[in-house]
């Protein structure tokens, strides 16, 4: 066997460099001149943003403190409550309807195809604020229904965005039952499993898992869209953060009761986002 | 039982034929396998072996023939195919495990949901199946933890739970690592010696010729030659056969 020579004394950089490939050196000069550039550019937008502010008005009209104050404990307790329910009330609402309607829409009886397409696209089209008001105020002049409240919760509101949400999550959901790979039907179908069951508990459970990041991203959507709800009216009890905050803000045209509003809003959708980002990497692993 | 049913073979096919669109892939088949006995398809990628065992549980839908498991025409219109398939355990090219369970819960699913097992027993079947397959300790891993021979192997449990009277292999060990072959053959051989009726399509030569009862060479959507494996994979007849075991043998 023949030695072969040591070489752990080599040090970084010092080999040879053919002329040609030398140009490296002033391309990483231009790239770290256009950073520092682009610093320089970023530090004199908030610069200029700073000079021309008026920071006491500013601060008397969107930071006052003892305003902020003023708004607890019932911006928690009465207003972001109502949001968090709402919110999670029109998403279970969503989700049976989207996954009917996903269901409906991979159909191998035509009608319940139709059915699904016209739904979801009339629900897909028209804004939700029109919904809202539809469901809200002529379904129950039109059909002589009154929408109950269920534990203190407007039911007509929520029903109009859960139609709302339905629409959207039915082509989430369809896209992730149809994610699945084929093999997996296969393997069900020849364990014995009828097409339901297949269904159900092979492919249901696994679409759900492909379709986590839409549907929180449709969960943040349906957070913002409770706001909309105010338009069917509201009393002290069922009133959700922006309403709170317009009717705060409006005794004396103070505006930090959006701010704090705001401020609970990105409380709210920031960790839901959070939550996913890890739910998707425990799923990888599983996967 | 009358004496017809109890010599009928376990599978038999009759003039199957079976065509994507224009394209036919299988061109009348006729094969029949006896109770206990193990078969190996052989043949180039696109000759139709596949598409021939995945119409023994009907996965593919047959377009002519007939196909009859224990002297029964599983392809009459009236036939419940999901009874029929409880009996006709399969393994797949791509394991095709499900993802979101552990092996344990691979193996018990259809247990419990079609035999209407309950938990412990099915969890006491599971384990006992794992174990024949060696994976024992992996019962609570899920598939993307274990290695694809693993997940093959868990595979073969989940379709052994059902109490299966035959197994169909459809290219078992093709998507496997070369190193991790050998651990699926095995089973497969084991589970051969105990009695079990096999239809296995296999680019494994080595496995037909020791293990098989008989070989099955398809070419162009027809068995082109058959017999028992010294004779088919030893002494060739035709050129086709020949061609093919030439290339097959080469490396």
């Amino acid at each position: 066997m023949t030695d072969i020579p040591v070489t752990n004394d080599v040090r970084l950089g010092e080999g040879d460099l053919p002329e040609l490939y030398r140009s490296g050196r002033a391309k990483q000069a231009r790239a770290r001149r256009n950073r520092i550039l682009s610093y320089i550019a970023g530090l004199l937008v908030l610069a200029f943003i700073v000079a021309i502010g008026d920071w006491s008005k500013i601060q008397r009209l969107y930071l006052d403190p003892d305003k902020a104050r003023s708004l607890f404990p019932d911006i928690i307790t009465i207003a972001a409550k109502n949001t968090v329910i709402y919110t999670l009330a029109a998403f279970l609402g969503g989700v049976a309807i989207g996954l009917l309607m996903a269901i409906m829409k991979m159909s191998s009886l035509r009608p319940y195809r139709w059915f699904a397409v016209t739904y979801i696209e009339i629900f897909r089209g028209l804004p939700a604020l029109l919904t809202i008001t539809l469901v809200g105020f002529v379904t129950p002049t039109a059909l002589g229904v009154k929408f109950p409240e269920i534990l203190g919760v407007p039911t007509a509101g929520i029903i109009a965005l859960s139609l709302v949400a339905g629409a959207y999550l039915a082509e989430t959901i369809r896209a992730g039952i149809q994610g699945v790979p084929p093999g997996q039907v296969e393997a069900a179908r020849s364990l014995g499993m009828t097409p339901n069951q297949t269904l159900r508990i092979v492919v249901i459970p696994q679409a759900f898992r492909l379709v986590i990041p839409p549907l929180t991203n449709e969960m943040v959507l349906l957070l913002k869209d409770t706001a909309l709800l105010s338009a069917l009216g509201t009393t002290t009890a069922t009133v959700e953060l922006t309403k709170f905050g317009r009717d705060a803000f409006s005794k004396d045209f103070n505006g930090t009761p959006f701010i704090v509003a705001g401020v609970i809003y990105l409380m709210l959708t920031i960790p839901l986002t959070y939550v996913v980002g890890r739910l998707e990497k425990r799923n990888m692993r599983t996967r | 039982m009358t004496a017809a049913e109890i010599t009928a073979p376990a599978i038999e096919l009759r003039g199957l034929r079976k065509s994507f669109g224009r394209n036919e892939v299988l061109k009348g088949i006729d094969l029949s396998i006896a109770p206990r006995q193990v078969v190996c398809i052989i043949g180039a990628s696109g000759s139709g072996k596949s598409t021939l065992l995945r119409c023994v549980n009907r996965l593919e839908e047959p377009t002519g023939g007939q196909v009859l498991i224990d002297g029964i025409d599983i392809t009459h219109p009236d036939c419940d195919l999901d009874l029929v398939r409880q009996n006709i355990g399969m393994v797949f090219q791509q394991f095709n495990l499900f993802p979101h369970l552990t092996a344990l819960g691979n193996v018990t699913l259809a247990q419990r949901k079609v035999l209407k097992r309950s938990d412990d027993d099915a969890n006491r079947v599971a384990r006992e199946m794992l174990d024949r397959v060696g994976l024992a300790e992996k019962a609570d891993s899920y598939p993307a933890q274990l290695s694809g021979g693993q997940q093959q192997r868990v595979a073969i449990a989940r379709a052994l739970a059902m109490n299966p009277e035959m197994m169909l292999f459809d290219e078992a060990t093709s998507a496997l690592d070369p190193e991790l072959v050998g651990d699926v053959l095995d089973v497969m051989r084991t589970l051969a010696s105990e009695g079990m009726t096999m239809l296995v399509v296999t680019h494994e030569m080595g496995f037909a010729r020791r293990v098989a009862d008989h070989v099955v060479f398809m070419d162009q959507g027809v068995v082109c030659e058959q017999g028992r494996p010294d004779d088919v994979l030893g002494n060739p007849q035709t050129p086709r056969l020949q061609q093919f075991l030439e290339k097959v043998l080469e490396h």
